[in-house]
């Protein structure tokens, strides 16, 4: 099911198999480690060599550095604060592609046969059909994109509020992550604060029409506080989980929180 | 025993902020490659730090801490002590061209390194003035949503990524200037290695 990597706008590491060994960093920090290898000033010293980041210690440290990044990132995020909004005449059409692969290779979801799965910690797991999900209220909100790579775009988006739907399923709402499957292979997860923020939604459209192929037909994350990445496309199952979900990207050495 | 012009405080301080202010730059150099602002302006990757854009992301946001907590303590000291005030302050005008023009003619003297001429002043107290205007606009990309005030700052997200990229140019530019200076009058080196000039004539 999963593709392989392509030369895309957002692509993998070269060094993927080797970063993907180290996946396990993710769940499991070692703090002496961190002082005695990461920083030490051999591995200081041996800056200028190239592959002194995928060296074992240093990426252990550093990755410990990010896991503190993601704890600070929380302590600064503030649930109610709004990001700025545009509009309508800002919206840029069509929004910008972004995968793990390149446009071309994006193979379309069917919204009949779609359902879409719950798993974790809800109190409703029933499957949720297209049907469904378009007969709950929908919300649009006009906000930025901001990918990791530095690239940013206005964007209007809707579809019902990510609260409201997980209150509707009977979410426990004190859990600490979302995890979220997608039918491309993809795989993501966000903080439970975030997935509760006001202008977080599961976006089932674009600009006033259903969301296009590309861009995740027939159900998208879209949240106005994280990267661009945190937004998984095409999802096909929802987990609400208190053990760290990782993710694509998450453990291919990308921040976890990438907040905004 | 006489004050040393650099405390062991500041010369591990400069040093760790020289530290700092590489890994920032390489590793920057290496994010902006993944969507350069412009076209002609690229960076190798034999100069840069990171390897892949995750890893220069990761060193990116670890040494800011460095880079953060180093700066913190030394604009504490410098206040504290009274540093600032003695070394780089006042800057006057007419002093400052005047400088300007004898260095320009290579006649600028060196008889007393313990205290900055006002070109070193303008300088030192230019690059702090560029180093905390940097920090706003990385915050200000980092959290254009918790801190969009500070994005709005620099017109929107990518102003911020304009004014970050040339706060890097005009750091990069006074590392430039500041290291040949050192090379040229090697005893401003030696002060910042052993606390003095050195050389006693």
């Amino acid at each position: 099911m999963t593709k392989p990597p392509s030369a895309s706008r957002f692509r993998p590491a070269r060094r993927l198999a080797s970063l993907s060994d180290h996946g396990g960093l993710v769940a499991e920090i070692d703090r002496r480690r961190l002082l005695r290898g990461g920083f030490s000033l051999g591995a200081l010293a041996m800056l200028t060599g190239c592959d002194v980041t995928d060296n074992d210690a240093v990426q252990r440290g550093l990755r410990a550095v990010s896991r503190w990044n993601d704890r600070v990132q929380a302590a600064l995020f503030r649930p109610d604060k709004l990001a700025p909004t545009y509009d309508r005449a800002q919206v840029v059409k069509p929004p910008r592609f972004n995968a793990y692969y390149g446009i071309e290779d994006v193979e379309p979801v069917d919204g009949a046969a779609w359902r879409l799965e719950l798993a974790g910690l809800i109190g409703d797991r029933r499957p949720w059909t297209l049907r469904e999900i378009n007969a709950l209220p929908a919300q649009t909100w006009i906000y930025r994109h901001v990918c990791v790579e530095g690239w940013d775009y206005i964007g209007q988006w809707s579809g019902p509020n990510f609260r409201l739907f997980l209150e509707r399923i009977g979410a426990d709402l004190t859990a600490k992550y979302v995890a979220f499957r997608c039918a491309d292979g993809y795989t993501g997860s966000i903080d439970m604060p975030s997935a509760l923020h006001p202008q977080t939604i599961l976006a089932t459209g674009y600009a006033d029409e259903p969301i296009a192929d590309p861009f995740g037909y027939p159900l998208r994350l879209r949240t106005a506080v994280k990267l661009g990445f945190k937004n998984p496309k095409w999802i096909t199952a929802i987990e609400v989980t208190n053990s760290y979900p990782g993710g694509y990207w998450e453990d291919r050495g990308f921040n976890w929180f990438s907040g905004l | 025993m006489t004050r040393q012009m650099h405390p062991p405080a500041i010369r591990i301080m400069h040093w760790l902020n020289a530290l700092a202010m590489l890994v920032m730059v390489t590793s920057g150099w290496k994010i902006y490659e993944d969507e350069p602002l412009f076209g002609t302006v690229r960076f190798p990757d034999a100069i840069t730090l990171g390897g892949e854009a995750q890893g220069a992301l990761q060193w990116h946001y670890a040494g800011m801490w460095l880079m953060v907590a180093n700066g913190l303590a030394y604009v504490a000291y410098g206040l504290a002590t009274g540093r600032f005030r003695r070394l780089l302050l006042p800057i006057r005008p007419g002093e400052l061209l005047a400088t300007l023009r004898d260095a320009l003619r290579l006649r600028l003297g060196h008889d007393d390194l313990t205290r900055y001429n006002p070109v070193q002043k303008a300088m030192y107290v230019g690059v702090l003035a560029i180093g905390f205007v940097q920090v706003i606009s990385g915050l200000a990309i980092w959290k254009p949503v918790q801190f969009a005030e500070l994005t709005l700052l620099f017109g929107d997200f990518q102003g911020a990524r304009i004014a970050h990229f040339v706060g890097m140019m005009a750091i990069v530019l006074f590392v430039f200037v500041h290291a040949t200076l050192a090379l040229i009058v090697p005893q401003t080196l030696r002060a910042m290695l052993t606390g003095n000039p050195g050389g006693s004539r």
